[in-house]
């Protein structure tokens, strides 16, 4: 279970403190997936790097499974069982995709065990395996092979920053079966997602509402869902190409 | 038969992957003088009458044979200039892997300048391997300034893949050629440097007549408070196309001079370069790290990488 009390996030800008994180608690149990929507700019992003531990809170705490785990970095907290999916994923030269994955997934994968990842997110696997995660991936490749480098990571918590974000309408409904599939597969896991796609929105178990640094609305998906239908804070597919 | 010291035998697997005697065509060199050597029907090596160094001819249509010439030295303050001559008959497909490991214990320097020109018939195919490696911590410098001459006639192609990675003080590596009609020359280069050590890597390559292609790519990385200085020039004389790219990481307090020029004589030749320098992106070892990895394990991947 993970924990966030009274978290609160402070930015320099031009020499004084900007608050965007106000007194923030959260928490989500074990095998619960819990979207954070809400206006863009209300500290969803910040709140999702808080948790995997690249920004550092100005006060408060973060517990994973009753540790405080506040102090602790980035590295420390992926080996506690917190995964971080990036909304932009991140390039490598020279790294291949198969070299990521073994890295993501601790071990030696053989190149079999590799390419089901990425069948996973719907990469026909052979073609991808050996390529470097350089500049010749396209954006929606790029995402969908950092997806692949969550799901061989295996994390007992995953936190997704936008997943959706690059990835084309075709593979929007695979995105949701990796959901679902790492729900199944990884024992007691529990997910956060940022999104205000409706689509992920639909198949939360919770879903908390941040705007300005503070959380709105929290509550189970039936409560909270239908006042949001129609607001920047649930779009539907289309949403971006209006 | 081959006699090697142990450290001589460790040098030897750094730069030529070598842990026994290979099959085929070698010449092992160490401190100094000939310590083993093989030759085949097909491949013939002979000593220079002057003691200058040898000369490797490869008759013509020899299918898939190698030729390693190892060097190593293992006394310090011993300086060396060598001539190596290949002559790769026309059809010819073979691989040539060359290398040299100075380890240095002692307070002098130790240096080898192996000058290495390459004659590749028409059509002949080539692959050339050559890694430089140090090791030893004695106050003695490890210098090596390789100076590799290729000319290749119509048809030819060329594959060299230079690498130093570790622990040689210094070092200046001058490649020229010329490329006759249809020839291909690839080059991919990797560098690393560090503490206070100094690589320069001069490069040219003309392209004489038409349909001649190369490509010279090198990758390095400058730590501590290295220096590098990557100068390549293409030259067109006729319809070809040339390619020439640096992309380093600089770490530390490390300095990297990218010079990389182009000369076109013809209207037709086609000829770009390209450089890049810069710092690990954080975004980069974040990444790593939210995969579980120490921000030093990550930096190391991340090298490794990019030198692979």
């Amino acid at each position: 279970m993970l924990e966030l009390k009274n978290l609160s996030f402070s930015v320099d800008a031009e020499g004084e403190q900007k608050e965007i994180i106000h007194g923030l608690n959260l928490r989500v149990e074990d095998r619960k997936l819990m979207v954070i929507t809400g206006p863009n700019g209300g500290g969803k992003s910040t709140l999702a790097r808080l948790i995997a531990g690249i920004e550092t809170p100005t006060a408060g705490q973060i517990l994973l499974d009753g540790e405080d785990i506040t102090g602790l970095g980035i590295t420390e907290r992926a080996r506690r069982g917190i995964g971080f999916a990036f909304q932009q994923p991140v390039r490598f030269k020279g790294l291949s995709v198969l070299r990521l994955l073994r890295i993501a997934a601790g071990k030696d994968l053989s190149v079999s065990e590799a390419c089901n990842y990425l069948a996973e997110v719907g990469l026909y696997a052979r073609d991808y395996i050996h390529r470097e995660v350089n500049a010749s991936l396209s954006g929606g490749e790029l995402k969908r092979i950092e997806i692949a480098t969550v799901l061989a990571r295996g994390s007992r918590l995953t936190v997704f920053d936008e997943p959706e974000a690059g990835i084309d309408l075709w593979s929007f409904q695979n995105l949701i079966r990796v959901f679902q599939s790492m729900r199944e597969n990884i024992r007691d896991s529990a997910m956060i997602i940022i999104s205000h796609q409706e689509r992920i929105l639909n198949i939360a178990d919770e879903i908390a509402v941040l705007s300005g640094g503070r959380i709105e609305r929290q509550g189970i998906r039936d409560e909270v869902f239908p006042a949001l239908v129609g607001t920047e804070a649930a779009q539907d597919a289309c949403a971006r190409l209006k | 038969m081959l006699e090697l010291t142990e450290v001589q035998k460790r040098l030897i697997a750094e730069v030529a992957d070598l842990h026994k005697v290979p099959m085929g065509a070698y010449n092992f060199r160490a401190n100094g003088g000939l310590a083993g050597r093989n030759t085949t029907a097909n491949i013939d090596i002979i000593s220079k009458p002057d003691g200058s160094g040898i000369d490797i001819r490869i008759a013509p249509g020899t299918k898939n044979e190698s030729v390693h010439i190892p060097v190593v030295l293992s006394e310090s303050g011993l300086k060396e200039t060598v001539y190596n001559d290949f002559y790769i008959g026309e059809g010819a497909d073979v691989t040539i892997v060359a290398g040299c490991g100075i380890d240095n214990c002692g307070n002098q320097d130790s240096q080898h300048d192996g000058i290495h020109r390459f004659y590749v018939g028409k059509n002949a195919k080539v692959k050339y391997v050559e890694k430089h490696y140090g090791s030893g911590d004695g106050l003695g410098k490890r210098i090596l300034n390789p100076v590799t001459e290729v000319y290749m006639e119509e048809g030819g192609s060329m594959e060299m893949e230079m690498a130093q990675i570790k622990g040689v003080d210094s070092t200046e590596r001058t490649t020229l050629a010329e490329l006759k009609k249809d020839a291909r020359l690839v080059v991919r280069e990797r560098l690393m440097t560090h503490g206070e050590q100094k690589a320069l890597s001069v490069y040219k390559v003309v392209l004489q007549e038409e349909g001649g292609t190369a490509d010279v790519v090198s990758r390095s990385v400058a730590r501590d408070k290295s220096y590098q200085k990557f100068d390549a020039c293409v030259i067109g004389n006729a319809k070809c196309k040339g390619h020439t790219e640096c992309d380093s990481i600089i770490m530390d307090e490390g300095t990297i001079l990218a010079v990389p020029s182009l000369e076109a004589r013809h209207v037709d030749a086609e000829l770009v370069h390209e450089a890049a320098i810069g710092k690990i992106a954080g975004e980069q070892l974040i990444k790593l790290m939210t995969l579980g990895l120490t921000e030093a394990e990550a930096e190391a991947e991340i090298i490794e990488g990019f030198l692979a």
